[in-house]
């Protein structure tokens, strides 16, 4: 691997670290990690997603790989397991590897040396880093934000998401290790989800501008609110795997946006019925 | 009352109110953050010495914290009674 290319000689490391943050809860984290993860990895870069949400782990579900989980990341903090062990290789995507959460552990295990210490393994193999952070401000959301070179925040058109999402941006600027050390910020990145183009129009939910207005981020990517992605974590799939839906598209969009392709935005203007649409409905917005 | 009201009320969207109100939260939440932790301290401690010497309110003292690029500016704002200086 050459080491001669932009961002990756800073830090003597090959690894970006990604973390998937919101403050709030049930906007759409992990579904987003999953579906970020996957679309890095089928894209060709080798991929570790790894959940911080000691003792309510959901990732491996929303993976669709609960069963193979026999090692977490507790262990690997603790000595009781190798990475090696510890990392589960998904099915559908040999770049993409998950580190599970620990289900049963104490949120004190996890310390401030030993994730950086896994990370910094990590690094030595993977290109990407997903870390999945838990709701709130406590330890496992704090450290999941501590290393990342990137930041997406998920957030919702929804005020209580969008003023999460801004406290979320002040400790990103403050508490991390980029900031502790006086280094480059974290890139901080807008993922607007559960979107409804129809209720933006009646005036009923806010606009991507407005929400940009009110953050001031770099927009990612809106991810429109579709069945598919219950229809996906139902099945263990991540959404990004169904090409028929939108929010899949939408995540597939954010992924190559994310590496640097100029993708137009889609999916936030209320779809436009023609006489077509109207008698065959299109299976975008079907799905 | 009545009709017109109703009307007039309902031309403001949900959205827009939501926008507005987060507007003006997200503002004052962000100036307090950047705010040093010591400021309402400081402020509490300001306010006794001043009542030492002067009889004000509790609220007659305000402390604005400014930050830009190359300096930090405290202002403090204190509102003095009219008949301060009688009791002295």
């Amino acid at each position: 691997m050459s080491s001669g290319n932009h961002h990756f000689v800073e830090d003597k490391k090959l690894a970006r670290i990604i973390v998937v943050t919101s403050g709030k809860g049930g906007v759409g984290k992990t579904t987003t990690s999953a579906a970020i993860a996957m679309g890095l990895a089928k894209k060709g870069h080798k991929t570790a997603v790894i959940d911080f949400d000691v003792g309510l782990r959901n990732l491996d579900l929303i993976m669709g790989c609960e069963r193979r989980v026999v090692y977490d990341f507790i262990n690997v903090i603790n000595g009781e397991a190798s990475l090696r062990q510890a990392l589960i290789k998904d099915k559908r995507c040999n770049k993409l590897f998950i580190l599970p959460a620990s289900q049963t552990r104490d949120k004190e295990a996890l310390t401030q040396e030993g994730v950086g210490k896994v990370l910094k393994d990590l690094s030595k193999e993977f290109k990407y880093i997903v870390c999945d952070s838990p709701a709130g401000i406590e330890r496992g959301a704090h450290l999941a934000m501590y290393f990342a070179d990137d930041a997406f925040v998920v957030t919702n058109p929804e005020v209580a998401s969008v003023r999460d999402s801004d406290r979320m941006l002040g400790i990103l600027a403050s508490k991390s290790r980029r900031a502790e050390n006086n280094k480059e910020p974290i890139k901080e990145y807008l993922l607007l989800t559960r979107y409804s183009p129809k209720r933006v129009e009646s005036g009923e939910m806010l606009s991507v501008e407005d929400v940009q207005d009110i953050l001031s981020l770099d927009l990612l990517g809106v991810i429109p609110d579709s069945k598919s992605v219950l229809n996906a974590s139902n099945s263990g799939t991540p959404v990004i795997l169904n090409k028929e839906s939108s929010a899949g598209q939408a995540y597939s969009d954010v992924v190559s946006r994310y590496l640097g392709e100029d993708k137009p935005h889609r999916f936030i203007n209320k779809e436009k019925k023609g006489l077509f649409n109207k008698i065959f409905r299109t299976k975008q917005w079907a799905y | 009352m009545g009709l017109l009201d109703y009307f007039r009320t309902s031309q403001q969207s949900s959205a827009s109110l939501a926008k507005e109100r987060l507007q003006i939260l997200v503002a004052h939440e962000r100036t307090s953050r950047n705010q040093p932790s010591y400021l309402p301290r400081l402020q509490q401690e300001i306010l006794a010495v001043i009542q030492k010497y002067v009889e004000v309110e509790d609220n007659a003292i305000s402390i604005n914290y400014e930050q830009d690029d190359n300096q930090e500016m405290l202002e403090l704002n204190i509102t003095l009674p009219e008949n301060h200086t009688k009791n002295h």
